[in-house]
């Protein structure tokens, strides 16, 4: 009877992955691809994604739910990469130095991030997600209207041809994959991005660091209740900036790595669906909006590009149409992120209705002042 | 002495606070808008084509915008949920074409049969809203877009055969594009068409919206309108006074989903083609900016909002691309469209409102 219950909980606790592993159960056969493609394609979309997803767990630590303010990292990163290609640095200096680079415009924009979100308390997702598309707005007035003019670019091959603005896709030809390449190893078939992998180790070991600094301790005091933290003496506003401005710094980073493996910037739309991937495929992983661990990185990442790889071709197949399964994957993403933010919601209510109506009477008259 | 810095102090707060009621924002975007219409003859636009323009774009939109403002009364939030609504109202515009009605007749037909969806996805919609009180936004956001994926596929699938909206080589799945001509292209915009010159009004979209605005207006000057009102200001004075919380939000979502519905047939008229696929995706951001801009906030919105709101974001929309092209051969509206809609919308979430949360 006890062990039952157990197996419920966890089918509970776990009903995303467990249902993105059946989803894939299905469609892998159906799909009909190798499963030496499969893993490459696995393994690469892994290199890719990792970096850019672990982004999200530490405002998630800081009890800020899902950062879709990442975005202004990507476009941070992008900024860095653009200029770097018109230097004419390339291959792994040029990574390097277009880390560096998008450094400081993370941190400027992680700081208006944070400082926003502190006046937004309790709507932070929605918000953060506005800041996204405000930023957006700015960035296109940047990278279409000021470099060029303002911002000196010299190569052609970048501008648009009307003399100011840079072209849809910048191409990095000479930076494309160095990262994945250097190291890497070839099992049967199967190219394993080594070096990418040691630096995502290297920020896995940060991150679980980074959690018993005091930094860390007060973070997860501020997630907890920021009444309590501030109680305590942290300074809860400015731990809730620095969160923002670290994980948009590792999304910089993470864009970096993701653009190096594709090989060209769309200059426009590259940064655009970054925050819905990575944050579909976190919640994959079974995080929800107040938890999530390294462990919800990789499964997620296994489980929703695995989805990703072959829904369309499973579509294809089934209905006839490929479209289908392209609609397929966005649709399930969207879905996912609607169910977790719903359970998280559920929890907090449930949570709360167990407090007590009184108490809980009070609070809302409280909050209504 | 101190008699004058008396003055002078209360004359400085009375503008200061005068100032915080209307809004930085919203005044520097009403100046704004101004300026472009003064500086219009000068850089050679002409201006009854850029009024015709924007009296048009208002008329199409203002019912969407509309659709904002039970869920806003009923402290539901801005319903970032919009896209179910425009859905409701999609299907009812296709049906209605497959059905074979034509005409003025395919309006009617369309606003009737997407009236039980809109029941229906709203009823649903307002269930869930109900048990996630509190993080309303985000969740709206996010079921809109899952709705619109959803449809994605269904548009595809869903068994349509009428040829002038299904894909001419296979014969089946829905155009993303569908004119409306010899349909309901301009039903309500034709009706007492008033042309002065290049100066035109579409009088009928206009009496249409109106009646739409007055029936809201009346609505909430009724017992049940009153309620809601007193829900979104103060939910636990709401119970307290024996008002059934849930019922009435439920009611408020629905109401704006319907709206949503006849919002995008509304516009469909006046543009004159049925937008499928992704095209709802983002349609409830100019929406929501727009009644911001009106002078609402989170939780207060009224009918004024609405045609203010409307009229200013529709004028900056229309009236950038000519000005700013003319006046300085650089296209720049589209940016300047992003950062003012969503700068409105990040202003409005940054503001301490009571009782939203």
């Amino acid at each position: 009877m006890k062990k039952e219950n157990k197996v419920l909980k966890f089918l509970g606790n776990n009903s995303v992955p467990i249902m993105f592993v059946i989803i894939c159960a299905f469609c892998i056969p159906v799909s009909g691809f190798s499963i030496p493609y499969l893993l490459n394609e696995i393994f690469t979309r892994m290199g890719r994604n990792v970096f850019l997803i672990m982004a999200l767990l530490i405002p998630i630590m800081a009890g800020m739910g899902l950062n879709f303010g990442m975005t202004l990292g990507a476009m941070a990163a992008e900024i860095a990469l653009i200029l770097v290609a018109d230097w004419q640095i390339w291959g792994i200096p040029g990574l390097i130095l277009a880390m560096i680079v998008s450094i400081p415009f993370s941190i400027a924009l992680g700081t208006l991030c944070g400082k926003i979100l502190n006046r937004a308390k309790g709507r932070e997702m929605i918000t953060s997600y506005i800041i996204s598309f405000f930023i957006n707005g700015v960035y296109q007035l940047v990278v279409l209207y000021m470099m060029g003019p303002i911002i000196p670019i010299k190569h052609t091959s970048i501008k648009l041809p009307r003399g100011y603005g840079i072209r849809n896709t910048v191409s990095l030809l000479s930076m494309r994959q160095a990262l994945d390449n250097l190291l890497a190893v070839r099992i049967g078939g199967v190219k394993i991005p080594v070096l990418t992998f040691l630096i995502i180790a290297l920020l896995c070991l940060f991150i679980v660091w980074f959690r018993k600094t005091k930094l860390g301790q007060d973070m997860r005091a501020v997630g907890q209740d920021m009444e309590v933290a501030r109680a305590a003496g942290i300074d809860v506003d400015r731990t809730r900036i620095l969160s923002i401005v670290i994980s948009t710094v590792l999304a910089g980073f993470g864009m970096v790595i993701y653009l190096q493996n594709m090989g060209n910037i769309a200059t426009y739309s590259s940064h655009s669906q970054i925050g819905m991937f990575a944050i579909a495929a976190l919640l994959v992983g079974g995080a929800s909006v107040d938890r999530a661990s390294i462990g919800n990185v990789f499964l997620g990442v296994i489980l929703f590009h695995t989805m990703f790889i072959v829904a369309p071709e499973a579509g294809a197949k089934i209905t006839g149409d490929s479209m289908i399964g392209e609609y397929f994957r966005v649709f399930v993403s969207y879905a996912v992120i609607t169910v977790a933010l719903v359970m998280y919601e559920t929890k907090k209510r449930k949570a709360k209705s167990a407090v007590g109506q009184q108490l809980e009477a009070e609070q809302r008259e409280e909050e209504s002042k | 002495m101190s008699k004058e810095i008396d003055k002078n102090n209360t004359f400085g707060a009375r503008l200061k606070s005068g100032l915080d009621s209307f809004g930085l924002p919203r005044l520097i975007i009403a100046c704004f808008l101004l300026l472009l219409f003064a500086a219009a003859p000068f850089v050679g636009c002409d201006l009854a084509t850029q009024i015709t323009n924007t009296v048009n774009r208002f008329s199409w939109n203002a019912v969407l915008v509309l659709a904002m403002v039970p869920m806003i009364h009923s402290g539901c939030g801005l319903n970032f949920g919009l896209p179910l609504g425009i859905i409701s109202g999609l299907l009812g515009a296709t049906l209605s074409i497959e059905f074979g009605f034509t005409g003025g007749m395919s309006f009617v037909m369309a606003i009737v049969i997407a009236t039980p969806f809109a029941l229906i996805l709203g009823a649903g919609y307002g269930w869930l809203l109900n048990k996630i009180k509190g993080g309303e936004m985000m969740i709206a956001t996010y079921v809109g877009f899952s709705a619109v994926s959803f449809m994605c596929m269904m548009w595809l699938l869903l068994p349509y055969k009428h040829p002038t909206m299904v894909w001419g080589l296979s014969g089946k799945g829905l155009r993303t594009t569908i004119s409306l001509e010899g349909y309901y292209d301009k039903v309500l915009a034709n009706f007492l068409q008033i042309n002065i010159g290049k100066l035109s009004i579409p009088t009928g979209t206009l009496l249409f919206f109106a009646l739409l605005a007055f029936a809201m207006w009346a609505f909430l000057h009724t017992k049940v309108g009153t309620a809601m009102t007193a829900v979104g200001s103060n939910p636990t004075f709401a119970k307290a006074a024996g008002i059934n919380v849930d019922k009435i939000r439920l009611l408020s979502v629905v109401m704006s989903t319907w709206l949503a519905a006849i919002g995008i047939l509304v516009y469909e008229q006046g543009f004159g083609f049925i937008q499928l696929y992704m095209a709802p995706f983002y349609m409830a951001l100019p929406a929501v900016s727009a009644i911001l801009i009106g002078g609402a906030s989170v939780n207060k919105a009224s009918i004024a909002n609405v045609i203010i709101g409307t009229f200013l974001f529709q004028g900056i929309v229309t009236m950038t691309p000519t000005v700013m092209n003319n006046a300085i051969h650089m296209d720049m509206s589209e940016v300047i469209r992003i950062i003012v809609s969503n700068g409105m919308i990040l202003y409005a979430l940054t503001r301490k409102t009571e009782g939203a949360k």
